[in-house]
């Protein structure tokens, strides 16, 4: 008799353990986040007993006699930002309107990438250069002359008093604004490159100037994704580590609003004091400085996701 | 009367054209800004680097304060040894995630919650990464080590190559998938042999960028590998490495310390380039 053709099943629970293996590497993600936050949460119960939600609300940072509040570093994690938005965001709004509607289709590639490149340079370079290079050149250009002219001003005198030597809020903040204009640029450019071209068409047909179809078609028309980029900008900014630390002067005490102050801001207060901190208090007060960060940066980050998912949404409903 | 409406409709039009390039300027100016500072960094970058960089860089350990010579040797190794586990590590487990992703849970809400959180995870503080590792491994084990360094990485690894991966089995064709299953391959079979198989330039691309990424990573190492002194292959001691070696000489005032530190930048900044543009060029012959 003929031997019947047989059909082979190769592995059967192979396919199982594939689904299995992937779907176990989704969940370890999901965990990984649960885990960060439970990390961050047991660890700064000490601190969270101790000193609950006043802790935001003090300025006082006192290892010796371990007295925390976080309120200097929470300012200085802002106000940094805050500085770095207000040049980044106009940098990028421009330079997103010159690759998509200016740039010569030759230029267009090299310097989308050169502005992609910027953004993979690591943040120790930033913080070296913004300590050795850029520090120095601004002391003497910026705040010097400034100093000499409103040293006798009331108000502004104080806004801008310090040691001349370039280190503090202000240089923090322009380190993080060119640090953050890449991410915000190349974000602005896609959204703007979602516009449909027939609305801009159109409205270059009825005599409208570039300007004018930026700001009242592609614009409006992608509204909620250039807010999600700004908001991708603010949560970089917001966790950024290294250049800030370089940078900010570490500073746990605020002697001044002057943007020339050396100061501190949570990642550079955890970066300089996290390793040397004792188990107790001071170790627990910095992860719940660690938690407030990731707190905030968590919600940026999730209002810049959900914004530019909007978008894309919009983009099949819309014509 | 007509001629009146002309010379407003005139002067509208002019100052219409006046605004337009008043706008059009200050893009110009916004995209030379950008360019100013990647080109003045670079150049600063490569300047100093070079003058700080000689044989003994790669040949000799991290030198103490106050003394002569010393390179980067020990710093380079530990980092490329941390660098490479948690490549190792994390790689395996982002591609299956992508994988998850992109073939089985593209509308399941697992799929959905994966995809959100994995892209924060993209974006949030690296320095708390390092945080939940020094509760899990340092805190555990009493002591800073290298392990600790490479785990801490390989956290950092894992979104960019999930990200990279879903993304590019997405631009995979589904006659593709349909082909294969028609004759009758397993499902693991058709992912791992035709459509990972297609997106390979992709993934690798991918993985390149999770390791330019994690070499010039420094924050999260603050607190896992710490630093070390001497040449150590002892993952489970503290371990030397570039990105803090350099943030420890850059602070000091010690000049010779901040040219070995000067070398050190140019060294990650030259390695990180260049990875992304062999990921980039990788990506485009492929597409």
């Amino acid at each position: 008799m003929k031997p019947q053709p047989q059909r082979r099943r190769v592995a059967p629970w192979a396919d199982a353990l594939f689904a299995g293996l992937s779907q176990g590497a989704a969940w370890l993600t999901l965990a990984l986040m649960v885990g960060i936050i439970g990390s961050l949460i047991i660890g700064a119960a000490p601190a969270l007993q101790a000193f609950g939600l006043g802790f935001l609300t003090s300025a006082e940072w006192d290892p010796v006699q371990e007295k925390f509040g976080g309120l200097v570093m929470i300012y200085g994690t802002v106000v940094t930002s805050v500085i770095a938005l207000v040049i980044a965001v106009p940098v990028s709004f421009g330079i997103a309107i010159f690759l998509t509607e200016l740039s010569p289709s030759w230029l267009k590639r090299p310097l989308g990438i050169a502005i992609e490149l910027l953004a993979a340079v690591p943040s120790i370079v930033y913080g070296m250069w913004g300590l050795l290079v850029f520090g120095p050149i601004l002391a003497t250009f910026v705040q010097q002359p400034l100093q000499s002219l409103l040293g006798g001003v009331p108000v502004l005198g104080t806004l801008v008093s310090g040691a001349p030597v370039g280190i503090g809020i202000l240089s923090a903040g322009i380190i993080l604004a060119i640090m953050i204009i890449p991410f915000i640029a190349s974000v602005m450019r896609d959204v703007f490159e979602v516009t449909p071209p027939m609305l801009k068409e159109s409205a270059y047909g009825l005599g409208a100037t570039t300007w004018e179809v930026v700001s009242r078609i592609v614009l409006p028309y992608t509204k909620t994704g250039v807010i999600g980029g700004v908001m991708l900008g603010l949560g970089r900014a917001l966790g950024e580590t290294m250049a800030v630390t370089f940078v900010i002067g570490n500073m746990t005490q605020l002697k001044s609003l002057s943007v020339f102050e050396a100061a501190a801001s949570i990642t550079s207060t955890l970066a300089n004091e996290f390793a040397e901190a004792g188990e107790g208090l001071h170790q627990a007060s910095l992860l719940y400085l660690g938690l407030v960060l990731f707190l905030i940066t968590f919600v940026v980050l999730s209002i810049s996701k959900l914004l530019l998912l909007r978008l894309k949404k919009a983009e099949g409903t819309r014509s | 009367m007509t001629t009146a409406i002309d010379s407003r409709r005139l002067a509208m039009h002019h100052k219409r054209k006046r605004i337009n390039a008043i706008a059009l300027t200050l893009s110009l100016g916004a995209m030379s800004f950008g360019v100013f500072w990647l080109i003045w960094i670079l150049f600063e970058t490569i300047y100093q680097g070079i003058g700080g960089l000689s044989w003994a860089t790669f040949t000799q350990m991290t030198p103490p304060p106050q003394s002569e010579g010393g390179g980067l040797a020990n710093a380079l190794f530990g980092s490329f040894l941390m660098v490479t586990l948690a490549t190792l590590v994390g790689t395996p487990v982002g591609i299956l995630a992508g994988v998850y992703l992109a073939e089985y849970g593209q509308k399941t809400w697992l799929g959905s919650a994966v995809r959100f959180i994995n892209d924060i995870m993209l974006s949030a503080p690296s320095i708390v990464i390092g945080l939940f590792v020094y509760a899990l491994v340092v805190a555990k084990m009493h002591s800073f080590s290298g392990l600790a360094g490479s785990l801490s990485l390989a956290l950092l690894v894992i979104p960019v190559v999930i990200r990279t991966t879903e993304n590019m089995l997405n631009l995979v064709p589904n006659a593709l998938r349909e082909a294969a299953y028609a004759l009758g391959t397993p499902k693991w079979k058709v992912i791992l042999a035709i459509t990972l198989k297609a997106a390979r330039a992709g993934v690798i691309t991918g993985i390149l960028l999770a390791l330019a990424r994690v070499s010039g990573e420094t924050a999260p190492l603050l607190f896992t590998a710490l630093n070390n002194q001497f040449w150590s292959t002892d993952l489970t001691r503290p371990m030397a490495n570039l990105p803090k070696t350099i943030y420890d000489f850059a602070m000091n005032p010690d000049q010779h310390l901040q040219q070995i530190a000067w070398a050190g930048v140019f060294l990650i900044t030259v390695g990180v380039l260049l990875l992304n543009i062999l990921a980039r060029v990788l990506f485009k012959n492929k597409h």
